[in-house]
């Protein structure tokens, strides 16, 4: 009787919230989006054409603002996105460092897991970049022994330590068996910047960093990281056909705090499918070597995210913190 | 030199197609309007109206934008000028002379030298960008971490001018910005530093605006109130065509400091990573030093107005620069500017230049005509904002309050920084009672991340020799012209005091 009691009781109170709880929702007040990389870089691209699209598109009732968070490799926008747990109106595009960070940052507090994933919106690549002006490396042996060479005076920029690219290098490092002298810059356009003006000598860009320096003859392309050639870049070999078994990708997905509500992820998770399927977004993808065939949301994204930052912890302690974080 | 003039001729009769030109003054007009709210600055400007711009053709929807951005510089100085809080972080240094100025019942004149040096700025940087866009995107190149920290240090010799005689007591305020920039987030390990009381809310670090505005709005408010036991209103000013002329005649008195502060601006608006805000307190810095009369910088000198006007609107068009040429926003404005970019399906970058003609060309040609849309609509609207300062100050005294802390709750969205910016502003008022500069502590919060993370890069890079920053051409010119700032006040100092005593003896 009781049982039925708190059934009845129950299903009332089911009643009353219902309307509440599938009432449409969407933003009351302007969205931040928050971007954990500086300007200029992959991360930043996507989410300004994201937030352009939603906006172009009439997507959403309040506008999106990007802001970038790039501080302590991502550190400052995921202690950010922490403190901001249960709020509906903040959502992060997030890159690799999404994982790496909390797990070289042990004193950040974070747990990505708890997060709120809502779509993964692509895959990103990596490619080996070298200034053209470098004649005397044409692949990836000569690039090796000139790397060897140089010895420490060889600088690779990327986008911070414990940053995807800094993780790719200590890869680099271990399969080659040398040592660089690894730089971080505020955002993989700067690090392009400083590939073309000859400041470093080499970095692990996603080609949408380098496009338009590659279009205009500036850099050029060694290896990808892929497990296939990308159409984008036909001629050039995958680390694997060289027999270096190397293969890494970037997410790019977009998450909410931890404790988002239902209806705003469910409302957010429509808004970046419409997205998605949008046909700026996929030609986006073609031009810039994305691999964009579904979008992962919800359980399954969650189930994604365990599994990479697992990868990952297994990855940092293969090649060691310590030659990502140059320590 | 033929095909710019034939290219930049099509542009200007770009702009001034009739849809165009509309864009551009509505957009120079919403740019004023968010330049002077405090709080609100060209950042959220562009980001808030983007979406307006796609109902029009990319070349209209760049050209509104371009305009609120030039707007905004403007616009940023009017609440400097006429409250004391800086509208933007781009016009922090405007506060310095603009804001004694006001007091002294001269607001019409800072109005009218900013809207000048603005025009200026803005003219000298687009004709510099018209001319040389190419040349200066391979310049910019040559700018790596070592020649970024030598720009910096030249930065901060510049200190030595802004801080008076006490050079002891400008060292201690630098050296407090400093530390207050060093807190969050250690820039290259990653690491939590400078967490006082282990409070999270640390990790954030603060804030330039919240420094700014606490130690120019608040500890600006307390201190008129002491000073003037809330009795006095501000001077009343009547604009007059005979005081209009008047003002039109002064602009021989901060010329210098307007060509000082555009080409300054351009140059360092060109440079990724800098922007407006070090160019402006660069170039306030710079003209104080090389005044005749560096003394009476900060007490109300029109040149103290005029550079870091013409610096902010100068660099605003320099940080177009390398976003067009190389895809690399020069400052947070223009980062918006290329998203919207990238939905109008222009990828910016060294082809646009030749892919893209029609809409570079149409973009310059419009910041000419936008430089002169602002400076008409500024002089117009200067009998307006000089009515601001008619309110007695018991009114104005707590508006300055309200506008404070909504503009810094506008900007970060946190009660904490609010409150910090509370106590920054008390402690600014104390530091101002015993004669403690504040303008370098201001500096220092900006230039401190800046200057720290170049010097830890070019010092990786260099495996820890000192000597890469004088090895490098650039870098060591930007050393030995900081070198010889430093010590030109104080041999200047020490000729004067030989000076006074031969005199005396």
């Amino acid at each position: 009787m009781t049982y039925l009691k708190t059934l009845a009781a129950s299903a009332a109170a089911l009643a009353v919230m219902a309307p509440a709880a599938f009432a449409d929702w969407a933003p009351r007040k302007p969205v931040e989006f928050i971007i954990m990389a500086g300007t200029g870089g992959g991360a930043d691209q996507i989410a300004r054409l994201l937030q352009g699209l939603i906006e172009k598109k009439d997507l959403s009732p309040r506008p999106f603002i990007p802001i970038n968070k790039p501080g302590g490799s991502g550190a400052e926008a995921l202690r950010y996105m922490q403190d901001k747990a249960g709020d509906n109106h903040t959502v992060m595009m997030t890159l690799n460092s999404f994982y790496t960070t909390p797990i070289i940052q042990e004193d950040l507090g974070v747990d990505v897991t708890e997060f709120t994933p809502i779509g993964l919106m692509a895959m990103d690549t990596f490619l080996l970049w070298v200034n053209t002006d470098r004649n005397d490396i044409t692949d990836l042996d000569s690039y090796v022994s000139a790397v060897k060479g140089a010895g420490l005076d060889w600088k690779v920029g990327g986008t911070g330590s414990g940053q995807e690219d800094s993780v790719l290098t200590a890869m680099m490092e271990a399969a080659f068996e040398y040592e660089v002298t690894y730089i971080p810059f505020p955002g993989g356009g700067t690090v392009a910047k400083n590939l073309i003006g000859n400041q470093i000598d080499s970095t692990v860009n996603n080609p949408s960093e380098q496009m338009e320096f590659y279009r205009a003859g500036n850099s050029k392309p060694l290896v990808q990281f892929t497990g296939e050639r990308m159409a984008a870049f036909p001629d050039t070999p995958t680390a694997k056909e060289l027999g270096v078994d190397i293969e890494y990708y970037m997410q790019r997905s977009v998450n909410g705090p931890p404790g988002m509500d239902p209806e705003a992820v469910e409302w957010y998770t429509n808004l970046f499918q419409t997205l998605f399927d949008s046909q700026e977004w996929q030609d986006f993808c073609v031009s810039d070597g994305l691999t964009c065939d579904a979008m992962m949301n919800g359980a399954e994204l969650a189930n994604f995210h365990a599994t990479q930052k697992d990868a990952h912890v297994a990855l940092i302690e293969q090649v060691g913190a310590g030659a990502i974080t140059g320590e | 030199m033929e095909t710019i003039l034939v290219s930049l001729g099509a542009g200007l009769m770009q702009a001034f197609e009739p849809l165009n030109l509309f864009m551009i003054f509505a957009g120079c007009l919403a740019g004023l309007f968010v330049g002077c709210m405090p709080g609100l600055g060209s950042v959220n400007g562009v980001a808030i109206l983007l979406p307006v711009t796609f109902l029009v053709p990319p070349t209209a929807a760049i050209i509104f934008l371009a305009a609120l951005y030039y707007g905004a510089m403007y616009g940023g100085a009017i609440s400097s000028i006429t409250l004391g809080i800086p509208g933007a972080s781009t016009a922090v240094a405007t506060v310095f002379d603009g804001r004694p100025m006001a007091q002294q019942g001269k607001a019409d004149k800072a109005l009218m030298a900013a809207a000048i040096a603005s025009f200026i700025g803005g003219t000298v940087s687009v004709i510099l960008f018209t001319l040389f866009a190419p040349p200066l995107a391979a310049f910019a190149l040559k700018f790596g971490p070592q020649e970024e920290f030598a720009l910096m240090l030249l930065a901060f010799a510049t200190f030595i001018g802004l801080g008076g005689d006490d050079i002891p007591k400008t060292v201690f305020s630098i050296l407090l910005g400093l530390v207050m920039a060093a807190i969050g987030f250690d820039i290259i390990s990653g690491q939590p530093r400078m967490i006082f009381f282990d409070m999270v809310e640390f990790q954030r670090g603060i804030g330039f605006l919240v420094l700014a505005i606490g130690i120019y709005g608040i500890g600006e408010m307390l201190w008129t109130l002491e000073s003037t036991k809330g009795q006095v209103t501000m001077h009343k000013v009547q604009i007059t065509w005979a005081r209009m002329k008047a003002n039109f005649a002064e602009v021989k008195k901060y010329i210098n400091s307007t060509w000082l502060g555009s080409f300054l601006g351009f140059f360092v608006g060109t440079l990724p990573a800098a922007g407006a805000t070090p160019a402006s307190l660069m170039s306030y810095g710079l003209s104080k030093t090389f005044s005749k009369d560096p003394d009476s910088y900060g007490k109300g000198n029109v040149a103290g107005v005029a550079a870091p006007e013409a610096a902010n609107n100068a660099a605003s068009t320099g940080s177009m620069l390398p976003m067009i040429t190389l895809g690399i926003p020069g400052s947070p404005t223009t980062a918006i500017l290329l998203g919207g970019m990238i939905i109008w399906g222009l990828r910016p970058g060294p082809l646009l230049f030749t892919e893209s003609p029609d809409f570079v060309w149409g973009l310059i040609g419009s910041m000419y005509v936008a430089n002169v849309a602002t400076v008409i609509l500024n002089l117009a609207m200067i009998p307006i904002f000089i009515r601001v300062l008619a309110m007695p100050f018991t009114l104005l005294t707590p508006i300055i309050f309200v506008l404070c802390v909504l503009g810094v709750f506008a900007t970060t969205d946190r009660m904490f920084d609010t409150w910090i910016m509370l106590i920054l502003g008390v402690g600014g008022y104390l530091m101002r009672k015993l004669n403690y500069p504040v303008a370098p502590a201001v500096l220092a919060i900006v230039l401190g991340p800046l200057a720290e993370r170049s010097l830890r890069q070019s010092l990786i890079s260099s495996q820890g020799d000192v000597t890469t920053f004088v090895t490098r051409p650039i870098s060591l010119t930007c050393v030995l012209l900081a070198l010889a700032l430093i010590s030109y006040p104080l041999v200047q100092r020490a000729l004067r005091r030989r000076q006074s005593q031969r005199r005396a003896a």
